[in-house]
């Protein structure tokens, strides 16, 4: 074929531009076997999502951090947190993360009695640290600390309630999936909704340790 | 009960937006009415309203689009208009009215002009070109959708009831708090954007797992068509960034409604903090929109020039690159701002470097053109034309890069014609490009070549006429927003830039007529083959418009540029492949939800801008309910049989034997 057919054909003889020198055989990256299964879908999409979320919660943590120190003569961290029940809330929160996971697990087995238990639980422990949290800001709310008072408080309340939430809606999803175990069972979707559920909840978890870390920890610090 | 809403929000003494508004309800009351009459109510709303396919949706993506694009266009035409008769005062546009007009103008032209159509073309295109039959979650994408809708029709209720803000396209404070711009129109912005922004985000974790699940049986990550590639560096971004807006936003509207003091003169806010946060999401936006288009400009250049792509590689090196600095180059939006020499210069180096992305993609489309036998359909003006203006717009924004060039530059007329100049030559170019490309694949016909072409010499004449007075202007020290003005030296400028504006809106009217005199004339017209342009990748491998399931059997990807291959070895022994085993197929079924969950969106929207909290409860009630029923589904397939594959796709072989048949090699 001359180099004027070659070109006529809309081939590239001389694969300019091309890695290997041929088009087949150094195949990079999977999909090899075609599209995923579904649940590998659901759960990637759903990670992909969560880690939206951390990238939004990231953007209040800056705020935080840039307003941590913009008290207006107002009270300053030290002032106002109070480890005791940072910490309550720190278990209970860990505490509803273990019994998500045996939620999981018996999701596993497909045993209901013990998923209802579980989830029931987790939901005990979740809305007690719900109720801690809602204590605080009505105690600070109350001594005239709230958010209006300061850009740090500002900042304070719209990290520490995001992630408050966040729980609240978590718990929401939490009480669907229970009806929805009970109406439909323990069906591909369900099960798929489950593991998006259980990701969601640790990843609670995950963020409330950065909070802990950032806002209580060092807000306490001398 | 009513929050803030009364009868005073309805402008009855503004005759512009009355008049518009009056004719916009009209058109849309005539059309509904036309619509119902010729009983065409059951068919839109199961074949569009409530559809699922990646296809449905990506075209109804471009309608709003281009709606909002026109729309946007108006306001353009109102400008320009003002300020080239805006000499000592003079002008029709009160100073509040114009301030409302440059925002929204604005705030469409981005969030619901150029990203719907970018986001439409890739729900059209990319799981045609992986092979795929559908997204990841194709009852999300119309969430998606009709959530973006619910932005947009939000902006336009403020032209009717209450008004768009006044603070410009990102509202920074502190004049966009509550002390300074106490209406409504701020609140519209946020809402709109707020909502529409969860729309755009679940687009973009739609779109980055199916790219990275999804693709066929042997597409591998270096086999993906350039689209594919920019699109998913585009969704990563929209990722990583549009949460940031959506922090962002939140908390001004905390400001706005709660008094808290993020971004406020008292109480120790920051105002800084928000440019800086927006631009940490504005900047990476600019790719968003300009990623995808790189990538159709790849896929028509390469298809005209009837060659593969040069340099793949360098390709997707240079959009992964892009990818990642985009995020490093923020700071340059404020130089001006006092960060100091030393934090400038770093941003001034990082945005430089950044062209070299562009300028690697430039080259490598040069050399994808040079030996080829090049048609010049109107995709293939547009790339061409984008070549060119893009670069010129490059130029100018490596020298806004340049921080003592800057503080001359800041905010002036300059800086207008530059932004405008790579967003209308790339990103406009580039859907444009993307529309005439693929519309014979959504519709079966392809577009009119004359008007085509007759609408991009128009585009691209009025374009610099507009625009090239505009740099004048900011050279002479117009900085930007003026509702009228008393320096004599700019008025010739202003003028012309007027003209340019008409002979533009003459390019608009052909891209109109384009469209009708095609639908006209679709039997003359006609893509029997599903392949008009000697396409490369595996879109053109399916009938056009092509089928629900997109492939009867999932294509097996053997080397790049999959479906050349195959079209290769059909040609040269003049048979195509053997038929495949068709076998029964499952696709998603059709669902409301995203409807029926943007109306909810719209109410609670609403409801906030105004302050009607009961009502922002009921909706978001609603809303829930919402998705308890579509979780509570018991079918979410619907079975089409072997059978009825088998017919559609003979039907298609058939068409293309015959072409082959008949092949006397590549067009000239």
């Amino acid at each position: 074929m001359s180099a004027e057919a070659a070109a006529a054909a809309g081939s590239d003889p001389h694969k300019l531009g091309r890695g290997h020198g041929h088009g087949h055989g150094g195949a990079t990256g999977q999909s090899v076997g075609g599209p995923a299964p579904n649940r590998i879908v659901v759960g990637y999409g759903f990670w992909l999502f969560l880690l939206s979320d951390i990238v939004m919660f990231s953007g209040f943590f800056a705020a935080y951090a840039v307003l941590a120190g913009q008290t207006a003569g107002g009270p300053s961290g030290r002032q106002v947190f109070d480890l005791n029940t940072v910490a309550i809330e720190t278990v209970c929160l860990l505490a509803s993360s273990f019994t998500c996971g045996l939620a999981t697990l018996a999701v596993g087995a497909r045993m209901k009695l013990k998923f209802y238990g579980a989830m029931a639980t987790t939901f005990v422990f979740g809305a007690i640290f719900l109720g801690i949290e809602l204590h605080e800001f009505a105690g600070l709310i109350a001594a005239g600390n709230g958010p209006q008072r300061s850009a740090f408080l500002s900042a304070f309340f719209c990290l520490v309630g995001c992630h408050g939430l966040h729980v609240t809606a978590g718990l929401l999803w939490l009480l669907t999936m229970m009806a929805q175990v009970f109406a439909k069972g323990f069906r591909r979707d369900v099960l798929n909704r489950m593991l998006c559920f259980s990701l969601f909840w640790h990843a609670l978890d995950i963020i409330w340790v950065a909070l802990f870390t950032v806002v209580y920890l060092i807000g306490v610090a001398p | 009960m009513l929050g803030k809403l009364s009868w005073a929000a309805i402008p009855l003494d503004q005759p512009i937006p009355m008049i518009a508004s009056g004719v916009v309800v009209l058109i849309i009351l005539g059309v509904l009415a036309f619509v119902t009459l010729k009983g065409w109510v059951p068919y839109l709303w199961n074949e569009w309203i409530t559809s699922v396919d990646h296809k449905r949706i990506g075209v109804m993506y471009i309608v709003l689009a281009v709606v909002m694009l026109i729309r946007g266009f108006a306001d353009a035409i109102m400008m320009r208009s003002q300020q080239a008769v805006a000499f000592h005062g003079g002008g029709y546009l009160a100073p509040e009215h114009y301030n409302q007009i440059f925002s929204a103008h604005g705030t469409i032209m981005i969030f619901f002009g150029a990203m719907p159509f970018i986001i439409g073309l890739m729900n059209f295109v990319v799981p045609l070109q992986l092979g795929d039959r559908d997204v990841a979650f194709p009852t999300l994408n119309s969430v998606s959708f009709w959530l973006t809708a619910t932005g947009a029709l939000l902006v336009n209720i403020s032209l009717v009831i209450g008004e768009f803000a006044r603070t410009g396209w990102l509202p920074y404070p502190p004049l966009s708090e509550l002390k300074y711009s106490p209406g409504v129109g701020v609140d519209y912005y946020l809402w709109a954007i707020q909502i529409s922004g969860v729309g755009t985000l679940l687009t973009g974790v739609n779109f980055v797992t199916t790219i990275l699940k999804l693709r066929a049986p042997g597409m591998s990550y270096l086999r993906m068509p350039m689209f594919c590639w920019t699109a998913l560096a585009a969704n990563l971004l929209i990722v990583a960034a549009f949460p940031i807006l959506t922090a962002t936003l939140a908390m001004l509207s905390l400001d706005r409604y709660l008094g808290f003091h993020f971004f406020t003169n008292e109480g120790g806010g920051n105002l800084m903090m928000f440019m800086n946060l927006i631009w940490a999401w504005g900047h990476p936006e600019v790719y968003i929109l300009v990623l995808p288009c790189f990538g159709i400009f790849s896929e028509v250049i390469s298809t005209f020039s009837s060659k593969p792509l040069f340099g793949y590689r360098s390709m997707v090196i240079a959009t992964l690159f892009i990818c990642l600095v985009s995020f490093t180059v923020w700071l340059h939006h404020f130089f001006t701002m006092g960060a100091g020499p030393d934090v400038n210069a770093v941003f001034g180096i990082a945005t430089s470097v950044i062209a070299v992305g562009t300028g690697v993609k430039i080259y490598n489309w040069m050399f994808t053109m040079f030996g080829g036998r090049i048609r010049f359909t109107t995709p293939m003006l547009w790339s061409l034309g984008f070549m060119v203006t893009f670069v010129l717009g490059g130029m100018t924004g490596v020298l806004l890069a340049v921080p003592p060039a800057d503080f001359v530059l800041h905010n002036s007329m300059f800086l207008v014609a530059h932004f405008h100049n790579v967003i209308i030559g790339g990103v406009l170019f580039g859907v444009l490009a993307g529309y005439t490309f693929w519309f014979p694949k959504a519709f079966g016909f392809t577009l009119d070549e004359a008007w085509g072409k007759a609408a991009f010499w128009f585009t691209l004449v009025g374009f610099y006429v507009t625009f090239v007075p505009l740099y004048v202007a900011g050279l002479l020290g117009m900085t930007r927003r003026l509702q009228h003005y008393d320096v004599a030296g700019w008025k010739p400028w202003l003028t012309w830039a007027a003209i340019g504006t008409a002979v533009t809106a003459i390019g608009v009217i052909c891209q109109i007529v384009q469209l009708v005199v095609s639908i006209r004339n679709r039997e003359a017209l006609r893509d029997v083959t599903g392949d008009p342009w000697d396409g490369r990748s595996l879109e053109w491998a399916t009938s056009s418009p092509p089928p629900a399931f997109n492939f009867a059997v999932l294509p097996n990807v053997e080397g790049e540029e999959a479906y050349w291959s195959i079209k290769q070895a059909a040609r040269e022994q003049q048979r195509l492949r053997d038929e495949p085993e068709y076998e029964d197929l499952e696709m998603p079924r059709n669902s409301p939800t995203g409807f029926v969950c943007a109306f909810f969106a719209t109410v609670v929207g609403f409801a906030l801008i105004w302050h009607i909290w009961w009502l922002a409860i009921l909706g978001l009630i609603g809303a829930y309910a919402t998705f308890v029923m579509f979780a509570w589904r018991d079918t979410t397939e619907y079975h089409i049989p072997a059978a009825e594959v088998a017919r559609i796709d003979r039907a298609n072989r058939s068409a293309r034997q015959e072409a082959l048949t008949t092949y006397t090699g590549p067009r000239p």
